[in-house]
């Protein structure tokens, strides 16, 4: 009884404090925006930098509220931020379920892992910028809608942190959790669902915030390559060819894949505290 | 369990068992010529300094590891097959409590391993819960509770499928004295009434002697039974028991026993763990 009181209490003060972080955090926030703006208009007021180079904080809102005629720019850049947004979700999916299974073979089939590992790794230090182009055209050809493509090369970028994350956890079970199921004479398949699976999640949610940006990144690229119509990347390519007469849109264009990836990496975080809520709290003090 | 036979048939067989670890002539010899039976019912304790093998010893009778040579039989079978026919709840030092599982699913862990009536996974962990006093806390994550808590919890898993036998691995090990010294009697607790036979593996002397009806002796490099010391004590053993002379009799002399033997093995038994 004294036990559940002491944990109220404990729960209580914890109320507390996280109001107290929760302003702090503001505060933070606002502080360094301010910073951000005084950096970037006192490097072009020092260094005089043309708009071409660096264009006023405020052209960047001017270039979003301008008129086109398919509508205001913020709404032009926003149904691309969607349409990027769809693709990097579906490889990110893609991506996810891939490097997992491969880490799955891995675990269970050490010949696997010795094999094909060395390519895996391999495969992260070719310039993605290099093979776009052909994915994108191999895969065009094949009659695939355009997205797919694009949604591949953000799976290409998302599959590698998860396998060598999920690697890591479904080998970091302590070896008296499994001599525990070996006790049971508990089955190969019950020692994966009940211990390995569930001890992995924690490295699979480390693994999915970085896969999170890089599908973003990943479905970005994807763009680039000539013939792309829609995305961010088209506006990106569109942005630095008239980047001369309309500075801000380039930047427009930045702040929207920013604020796409932050999004996408705000839901993982948010379904990881929901999944992982079994887990002991950090300590902040 | 109801009639009762005057000697009390054989739970554990060991014979002659040697354990090597790496290969054998080179290895490090982990046990050397174990042989002891332990009868149903009772309560045997393995005591020793770190690296005596006791550990290893237990795991063997566990089928977790398996001996170099000589013969275990747990129940008349071998150890391989008692372990498929779930005939012991093993306790670790550590809590080995699954950290994504609430204290009531862990406890029903087994159950469902074993494919138990799923009806019953409930009711019976909670029986357990209720026995080793954390009923109160079943819907809390192992971080949640103080070791002795997870520990008892641990112990919970253990009796939730009803295994004959219980084997312990310095269970209390890692606890304070006051926390290890209630868990002894709420051990004893716990024997009494479910009838298990015991074998718990401790490095406290006191512990084995307070608990046990029996105080396996072992002394390391090589890991061997340098005697068994029969217990005198009667159950039901309280705070009293540990104040009582007979109580400072038994642990003297299993102290001396181990003083006698690291004398005659020219090794001094200082710093502790070796």
């Amino acid at each position: 009884m004294a036990k559940s009181l002491a944990i109220a209490d404990s729960a209580l003060s914890r109320q507390s404090t996280r109001n107290g972080n929760q302003v702090r955090r503001v505060v933070a926030f606002v502080a360094i925006v301010v910073i951000l703006v005084v950096l970037w208009e006192g490097a072009k007021a020092l260094f005089a930098l043309p708009d071409y180079k660096l264009p006023h904080i405020l052209s960047i809102f001017e270039a979003l509220a301008r008129p086109t005629p398919k509508g205001m720019t913020l709404w032009v850049l926003l149904g691309d931020t969607l349409y990027t947004g769809g693709e990097a979700v579906l490889g990110f999916v893609l991506g996810g379920v891939t490097g997992f299974l491969l880490a799955v073979l891995f675990v269970h089939v050490k010949p696997a892992e010795r094999g094909l590992l060395p390519y895996v790794i391999a495969s992260q230090t070719v310039p993605i910028i290099a093979i776009a182009p052909m994915i994108v055209v191999g895969i065009g050809r094949m009659g695939a809608p355009p997205w797919l493509a694009k949604s591949i090369i953000a799976a290409y970028l998302t599959f590698f942190p998860v396998t060598i994350n999920v690697l890591r956890g479904l080998t970091s079970v302590h070896q008296d959790q499994l001599a525990l199921m070996h006790s049971y004479a508990a089955s190969k398949a019950q020692i994966f669902f009940k211990v390995r699976l569930p001890a992995s999640v924690p490295f699979l949610f480390t693994a999915l915030k970085i896969s999170a940006t890089a599908s973003v990144i990943g479905a970005i690229i994807g763009e680039l390559p000539v013939g792309s119509t829609r995305g961010l990347g088209v506006q990106l390519v569109i942005g630095s060819q008239y980047n001369t007469f309309n500075p801000g849109f380039l930047w427009a264009t930045i702040l929207m894949a920013a604020l796409l990836g932050l999004v996408f990496y705000g839901i993982v975080a948010l379904v990881e505290r929901w999944v992982v809520r079994w887990r002991a709290p950090i300590r902040e003090d | 369990m109801d009639a009762q036979p005057v000697t009390e048939p054989i739970m554990i067989k060991i014979e002659q068992v040697n354990k090597t670890f790496g290969e054998v002539g080179s290895g490090t010899i982990a046990l050397q010529d174990i042989t002891l039976d332990v009868a149903q019912g009772e309560f045997v304790s393995i005591v020793g300094p770190s690296g005596c093998g006791k550990s290893t010893l237990l795991r063997i009778i566990a089928d977790l590891i398996s001996p170099s040579s000589g013969s275990v039989s747990v129940l008349e079978k071998s150890p391989r097959q008692a372990r498929l026919d779930r005939d012991y709840g093993f306790v670790f030092q550590s809590p080995t409590l699954l950290e994504w599982r609430s204290v009531l699913k862990n406890v029903e862990l087994p159950l469902e391993v074993m494919h138990g009536a799923k009806a019953e996974w409930k009711t019976r962990a909670l029986q357990m819960l209720e026995m080793v006093g954390l009923k109160d806390f079943q819907h809390h994550y192992p971080w949640q509770l103080s070791g002795g808590m997870q520990q008892r919890a641990s112990i919970a898993r253990a009796l939730a499928f009803d295994p004959a036998l219980l084997l312990m691995d310095e269970p209390f090990g890692a606890l304070d004295e006051f926390t290890r010294e209630r868990m002894n009697l709420e051990l004893l607790n716990i024997w009494e009434k479910t009838h298990k036979t015991l074998v718990f593996v401790t490095h406290s002397i006191a512990e084995a002697v307070f608990l046990s009806s029996r105080v396996v002796v072992m002394t390391p490099r090589p890991g061997k039974i340098a005697t068994v010391i029969p217990v005198d004590l009667p159950y039901p053993r309280t705070f009293e028991t540990r104040e009582s002379d007979r109580f400072f009799e038994l642990v003297t002399q299993v102290r001396e026993t181990l003083k006698e033997e690291f004398v005659g093995s020219g090794t001094l038994p200082l710093g502790g763990d070796v």
